[in-house]
């Protein structure tokens, strides 16, 4: 399978539909490429027409931003929104809630007009129209899911629904953990705690996160995010959980079970 | 006497008016200490904002009970306001009972609402005493209301109680005085709820009776009075300016941080001097260091704040044990807002007082903890937002003190150098795409 980048697609003259924006964590986290892997392999199957933008794709600035350096952030956003406007980028999709939310809600007042999707809603409206295919029996047929909600999805975007929806064909029994939706707890992630020490406390974020995803008693925990399934699989480790459950992306799920 | 009540009353109601005015223009130019930089389009999503948050109460349903209870207080003030109409019309004119020769019959059926809804009030209220001071709730026994705070809110509700029992005594009275058809004292019929306390007041002598009616009366209306002159002290503001604040809140995308106009000039200048006009003066300060250098909105939602807890109750930081609390930050927002007041108010201009909201009020160490996950947004009944502050005040931290943690500083190298918050090559950002 063949990944094509924004430079070689113009160069043989042809435009993709979708850009993806794979983001810093699916490009270099070993981790979070599995799951960048997943949804390119998803695309591919459905065949979409799609490209990335390579060595020319930055950081979009959001660790940046949020912890308060406005200047980094301003020049890796008109960097960004340089590129892509060079290509004349119309739709981007991303399996990054951080890269979606910084693209789509503060890209425009900076010159970058695109209509940015969240690979949770593309995989939905996928389903929707019939074009996702699942093997017969299903990999996680029966299985216990717990969806964790990301907060740059799900507060700071009200989408709730799609990633919900996309489970729903798994056919397993979906249970939701004490606090969801709009109550969601946050993995600990956001805001640049990612890059940083946690700040001294009784206990940390995702152990509290960890705690009520183990009390649901599911074996996969599924994340549409890359900083939440690092934050929520390490707190499962220090829960010793790691044997009985395990954190995918939604994107891996489905491609798991596609026939 | 009959001359001279009117008199009295008005120059109470004046003075308690005037005094108010006084305070209530202090605050807004308190609040208009701050930026206006933000334009607040689209009024009638805006308005559906007032009548979803503020008039409907909707957020407050994510907890039915509770959201009840604080209904009945809330419907009771507003509506056994129009009784107060009455009472202050029968102040002004020395007339009793006013609007009873107009509705005639329907009058004892007003007072009938009004009384089961200040019975209603005062159940609540005693509820609500207990919810803070015997019950473990955690949001409400917590060290952010340590002190004055807490006092604050249980006079709130020992007030309202007075209030709604002067209420009665008065009703009470008034009817045992009927009931011996002591002159002034149209009949009403009965009271539903003071009433009950006719039997032990009719022993009394008429002269005794008066007094109590009257006393119960005049300290209703001055308990009343008083009690508006106390709502800008107190946490209880946000009866007013819990409107305000839910037009004001944000209609975009709640991940969506501010923009920096300047920054982002400065930085486009850069990377293309020739967009740079000859004159442009680089910017002055960068983020919030004092309640100056915040938009007033968040001035506002500082006074609005009712320091319910819902927001640290719902923070991931605040949950875990660590320092930030986005409750306090708002309260250390209002508690600076009231020392720069006061120091405008003694010395017409503000005089530098060494310090600032930043340090002083909030420190390094709560502002870092927090992950903006908008939980406490959310959690809001009126969506105001701490984050806000946080964020504005972070900006300060890094661009006017460079005073971030070592691995930010890591980080924000990495960013610039090699394109990630990592440490790897930009070269190597493909080469998963190689790896299917």
């Amino acid at each position: 399978m063949k990944v094509n980048t924004m430079a070689e697609m113009m160069a043989s003259g042809t435009m993709p539909e979708y850009l993806f924006w794979v983001g810093c964590a699916g490009s270099f986290d070993q981790r979070a490429q599995k799951i960048t892997k997943a949804f390119s392999l998803i695309l591919d199957k459905v065949g979409i027409s799609y490209a990335i933008l390579g060595k020319e794709e930055a950081c979009t600035g959001d660790p940046a931003r949020r912890a308060g350096n406005e200047f980094l952030f301003q020049m890796m956003a008109y960097q960004n929104i340089q590129v892509m406007n060079a290509y004349g980028v119309k739709k981007i999709i991303t399996t990054c809630p951080h890269c979606f939310n910084t693209i789509k809600n503060e890209y425009p007042e900076l010159g970058g007009n695109y209509e940015v999707i969240h690979h949770t809603t593309l995989l939905q409206s996928l389903i929707n129209e019939g074009k996702i295919v699942l093997k017969e029996g299903g990999t996680f047929k029966g299985k216990k899911i717990s969806y964790h909600d990301s907060c740059y999805l799900g507060r700071a975007n009200n989408i709730y629904e799609a990633p919900r929806k996309v489970l729903e064909i798994l056919d397993a029994e979906l249970i939701e953990m004490k606090r969801c939706r709009s109550n969601g707890l946050c993995c600990g992630a956001g805001g640049a705690q990612m890059f940083k020490e946690e700040e001294a406390g009784t206990t940390r974020i995702n152990i509290e996160r960890a705690e009520e995803a183990v009390a649901t008693g599911a074996q996969i925990i599924a994340s549409a995010c890359p900083f939440c399934n690092t934050m929520m699989t390490d707190g499962i480790k220090n829960k010793e959980k790691e044997n009985e459950m395990e954190v995918l992306d939604i994107a891996e799920l489905i491609a798991e079970s596609m026939a | 006497m009959e001359m001279i009540a009117p008199l009295i009353f008005l120059a109470l109601l004046g003075t308690a008016g005037f005094l108010f005015y006084k305070k209530a223009t202090l605050i807004k130019k308190t609040i208009f200490l701050g930026k206006s930089e933000i334009q607040y389009n689209e009024p009638i999503r805006r308005w559906k904002q007032v009548l979803l948050l503020a008039f409907g109460q909707k957020k407050m349903f994510k907890n039915p009970l509770v959201a009840f209870l604080h209904l009945i207080i809330y419907a009771g003030f507003i509506i056994i306001n129009l009784e107060v109409l009455e009472i202050i019309i029968d102040g002004i004119t020395g007339k009793h009972r006013v609007f009873l020769p107009f509705i005639g019959s329907y009058y004892s059926l007003f007072i009938n609402v009004f009384e089961v809804l200040a019975f209603g009030v005062t159940v609540v209220c005693v509820i609500f005493l207990v919810r803070r001071n015997i019950l473990y709730i955690k949001r409400l026994a917590s060290n952010d209301l340590a002190g004055w705070p807490k006092t604050d809110a249980n006079l709130i509700l020992a007030v309202e109680i007075v209030l709604m029992s002067l209420f009665f005594l008065m009703n009470g009275a008034d009817q045992a005085l009927q009931n011996v058809q002591a002159p002034h004292y149209a009949s009403t019929g009965s009271f539903i709820v003071s009433s009950m306390l006719v039997p032990s007041l009719s022993t009394l002598s008429t002269e005794t009776l008066v007094l109590i009616e009257r006393s119960a009366w005049w300290l209703h209306i001055i308990g009343i009075l008083a009690f508006l002159n106390y709502l800008p002290y107190s946490k209880h503001l946000h009866i007013i300016l819990a409107f305000p604040a839910a037009y004001y809140s944000a209609l975009e995308p709640a991940g969506k941080m501010k923009n920096m106009p300047s920054v982002q000039n400065e930085v486009l200048y850069a990377m293309d001097p020739s967009k740079a006009p000859t004159d442009a003066a680089p910017p002055t300060t960068f983020g919030a260091k004092d309640i100056f250098d915040l938009n007033w909105k968040s001035l506002m939602e500082a006074y609005s704040c009712t320091e319910c807890g819902r927001c640290s109750a719902a923070c991931p930081a605040t949950t875990t044990g660590k320092l930030l609390s986005p409750r306090k930050i708002m309260m250390a927002t209002r508690d600076r807002l009231e020392e720069v007041a006061q120091n405008i108010h003694q010395n017409k201009n503000f005089v530098d007082d060494q310090k600032t909201l930043l340090h002083n009020y909030i420190s390094v160490e709560e502002l870092r903890a927090c992950t903006t996950c908008n939980a406490c947004v959310e959690a809001c009944p009126v969506s105001l937002s701490p984050l806000d502050i946080i964020m504005e005040l972070r900006r300060s931290l890094i661009m006017e003190e460079s005073n971030a943690p070592s691995e930010w500083n890591n980080t924000f190298s990495n960013i610039e150098n090699n394109f990630a918050p990592w440490k790897f090559s930009p070269e190597d950002r493909e080469n998963w795409a190689k790896e299917i």
